[in-house]
């Protein structure tokens, strides 16, 4: 399968002149749209990008002259600087919009704004909103492209897409490994887009949480479920971990506890030295960040000689970059 | 009044008397003088003769859950709007319910709806009663008073009361009035914040689901407690099969007991949500295929006594925002004859037992004369072409919103006249086409 596809890629490239096809796609919502081919372009793509972010003079022409909106209507810092530096290395100008949600007319807020950013003729938004769905409607109200930055629990496709080029930068290959995606499946959007992408791409997918965090249904989005560390972890070649949000525990006395205590929590679900012995030898530990360093992980292992936690930040500019290049340059002229 | 009138040659299907016959009705003074198989005997020269061309002839629907705009909210849709939709629908009386600005929980507020209803709707407009002051679900509002003032029955709207002991007692002050309560419901804490079905398709979605036990738990309880009261109790809305087989075995025990279901539950599933489509969004929330055929089961083995739309207007404002932030509800009137008669169509059902959830049963339930054709009875029914071909169309709705779950829905059967104690109230070859 996997000769197949590179077979298939490859021939793609020959036909356009050793160039990546032009991305079939006016918006990046979800990984639930893409196919095999797409993601494998957007990586080649992506592959290209990260020299240029290691040389001396970083920036590129391409996107000169294109606006790119960065609007998030949840906070973060690392997310929206990575899209940030993306676009202003592709020589985009970038305007950053921090709309507070904590107003009572969310909704109307949203629509509202697309409307009037859309009336400053951007050339791309980039968006997060709390919201599952919230970035599709935003979508369908403005005439640029669109990037989903992340939309409450359903998807947040560039995050899995860095985590692939990750992936394949230490294994040389994605198909055919086994990973093991670790913590609140039921919460995250970064599970939902990686068992998406992961499955797209013939991976052996697990997920690891106990029942209470794992939403119904998981049992189909993943190759195998487990409720034990050690059980699922067994041969893993990768070990992405996800943030346990225990913050919004105390902030909120109106909901449940997420678990009864982070002691517990870490004693069971956090990765230890002992935990990861039962993953393959030179399997690398993940995680999407901010970390909670003695809650979901021991720090020896997030600053350890396994984790690749700071790669995956900087394969995350390389792979907006991408991105951005191929929504605007759809016509053909983008960088190789 | 009028001339008598004879509506000859029609398919007359009245499940009160569980018949179905070619026949005629004589209507005079808004009420049925006679009805007969063939042609009325010694028919009055000078009635007006009307042939129904072997078209259906029912006695007029009885929606049980209607919401409206007023007072409080008339954008969205006032009596007047309402009751022209209703009028479209075949729908020739509606229970409004309480959820209004302010709630319907007092005699006085009782008495604004019956007057205004008299004097701007052409259907009849039965206004039922908030079973706790400002649906707040604290204490119980003043039940007799309420029901001396005009109030058909009493509902929390779309609140569903929690505390097992404030159920308790407004089930047996109920019972001592003898007013009926439909009570909608949803366990508060199992629902959260989950805003549709339960299930892979929520998670794929990133969506909070609400499990089937959240509408379990408090129908059982409910129904422990109208048995303990004798109160005349109607589970307002069920949606999945683990009700219907709690519903199948409780009602055994108690006549007293009923149940509806929502058209959209009976005709829709999860799936429609599709891609965060608001207007999807309901409550209770569209569940898998699975419950939708056994709440049709339901339906044919009389577990599930009544139909209604749901009927729930919701602005732009409130619907056209990401799916977990808009507004639940979806109106219904216009199109809950035609939905209903998709179950036909398909063979789920039969014509009779659609047309029995429809009129008959709501009607003993509330204890009503209308919902039958027969002799004395008020004059309320409809005339439908059961194969008449026509697609939802959102600019020609009469309600004043236009968030139906069947936009563009291609359906096959029309109401084409409305009768309300004999007059026309609705006549579809008046309708100017929409080009």
């Amino acid at each position: 399968m996997s000769e197949q596809k590179t077979h298939l890629s490859t021939a793609i490239r020959a036909e356009n002149n050793g160039a990546n096809p032009p991305f079939p796609h006016t918006h990046l919502l979800g990984i639930s749209q893409l196919n095999q081919y797409d993601i494998e372009n957007l990586l080649n793509r992506s592959d290209a990008m990260v020299p240029i972010s290691r040389q001396p003079k970083k920036t590129l022409p391409t996107l000169a002259g294109k606006t790119q909106i960065n609007l998030f209507f949840e906070n973060s810092t690392r997310t929206q600087a990575s899209f940030e530096i993306a676009g202003k290395r592709l020589g985009a100008t970038v305007v950053n919009m921090s709309v507070n949600t904590s107003s009572v007319a969310k909704g109307e807020t949203l629509i509202d704004t697309a409307t009037t950013l859309n009336a400053m003729q951007p050339d791309v938004i980039v968006v997060r909103h709390p919201s599952a769905g919230a970035v599709e409607l935003l979508s369908q109200k403005v005439g640029c492209s669109v990037i989903n930055a992340g939309d409450g629990a359903h998807e947040h496709p560039t995050q899995a897409l860095l985590d692939a080029l990750t992936i394949r930068h230490h294994k040389q290959r994605i198909s055919g490994l086994t990973v093991a995606i670790c913590g609140d499946i039921a919460n995250s959007r970064v599970a939902r887009s990686n068992l998406l992408l992961l499955g797209a791409m013939n991976v052996r997918t697990r997920v690891i949480a106990p029942k209470t965090l794992l939403p119904s249904g998981i049992e189909n989005l993943a190759t195998e479920v487990f409720t034990s560390m050690e059980d699922g972890l067994k041969d893993a070649d990768v070990v992405m971990m996800l943030r346990l949000q225990h913050e919004r525990q105390s902030a909120n006395s109106s909901k449940l506890p997420i678990t009864p205590s982070i002691r517990e929590y870490y004693r069971f679900y956090g990765l230890d030295a002992d935990k990861l012995s039962y993953a393959k030898p030179d399997a690398i530990v993940m995680h999407p960040g901010p970390m909670n360093r003695g809650v979901e992980i021991d720090p020896a292992i997030a600053d350890g000689p396994r984790s690749v936690i700071t790669e995956q930040v900087e394969m995350g500019v390389a792979v907006r970059m991408a991105i951005l290049d191929s929504l605007l340059n759809r016509g053909g002229k983008s960088i190789e | 009044m009028n001339k008598p009138l004879i509506i000859r040659n029609a398919r007359i299907v009245d499940p009160a008397s569980n018949t179905d016959q070619i026949g005629a009705l004589y209507v005079k003074n808004g009420t049925i003088e006679d009805i007969a198989s063939g042609e009325i005997p010694g028919m009055p020269h000078d009635a007006q003769v009307m042939d129904a061309k072997g078209h259906l002839l029912s006695p007029g629907l009885i929606d049980m859950r209607v919401f409206t705009g007023e007072p409080g909210h008339e954008y969205r849709e006032t009596l007047a709007s309402a009751s022209k939709a209703a009028a479209t629908g075949g729908v020739t009386s509606f229970v409004c319910m309480p959820d209004t600005l302010p709630a319907i929980d007092d005699g006085a507020l009782v008495d604004f709806i019956i007057r205004r209803a008299q004097t701007d709707c052409c259907i009849n407009v039965l206004p039922s009663a908030a079973i706790t002051k400002g649906l707040k679900g604290k204490e119980i509002s003043e039940f007799g008073l309420l029901k001396q003032a005009g109030a058909i029955c009493l509902s929390e709207g779309r609140n569903s009361i929690q505390s097992s002991a404030l159920l308790r007692q407004a089930f047996t002050y109920a019972a001592n009035f003898d007013l009926p309560i439909a009570h909608h419901i949803s366990d508060a804490g199992l629902t959260g914040e989950g805003v549709m079905n339960a299930g892979l398709f929520a998670t794929t979605l990133g969506l909070k689901g609400i499990p089937r036990e959240a509408e379990t738990i408090p129908l059982s309880r409910d129904l422990q407690l109208a048995m303990m009261t004798g109160v005349r109790y109607h589970a307002a809305q069920v949606s999945c099969g683990t009700s219907i087989e709690i519903l199948a075995r409780e009602k055994q025990k108690s006549p007293t007991i009923s149940a509806g279901a929502s058209i959209n539950n009976l005709a829709l599933n999860e799936l429609d949500v599709g891609q965060y489509r608001t207007f999807f969004k309901l409550a209770p929330p569209l569940r898998s295929e699975d419950d939708r055929h056994a709440l049709i089961a339901g339906l044919n083995a009389g577990t599930v006594d009544t139909i209604h739309s749901g009927h729930d207007p919701q602005d732009v404002e409130v619907k056209r925002r990401p799916f977990a932030e808009a507004a639940s509800g979806a109106i219904g009137l216009e199109t809950l004859f035609s939905a209903a008669l998709r179950l036909v169509h398909s063979q789920d059902t039969d014509l009779m037992t659609i047309l029995r959830a429809m009129t008959a049963r709501p009607a003993q339930i509330l204890g009503l004369d209308t919902g039958k054709l027969s002799k004395g009875a008020p004059a309320d029914f409809f005339i439908a072409d059961l194969d008449y071909p026509w697609v939802v169309d959102e600019a020609s709705l009469k309600s004043r919103s236009n968030n139906t779950a069947f936009e563009d829905a291609r359906f096959s059967g029309k109401v084409m006249r409305t009768f309300v104690a004999g007059q026309l109230v609705f006549d579809h070859h008046n309708e100017v086409p929409i080009v």
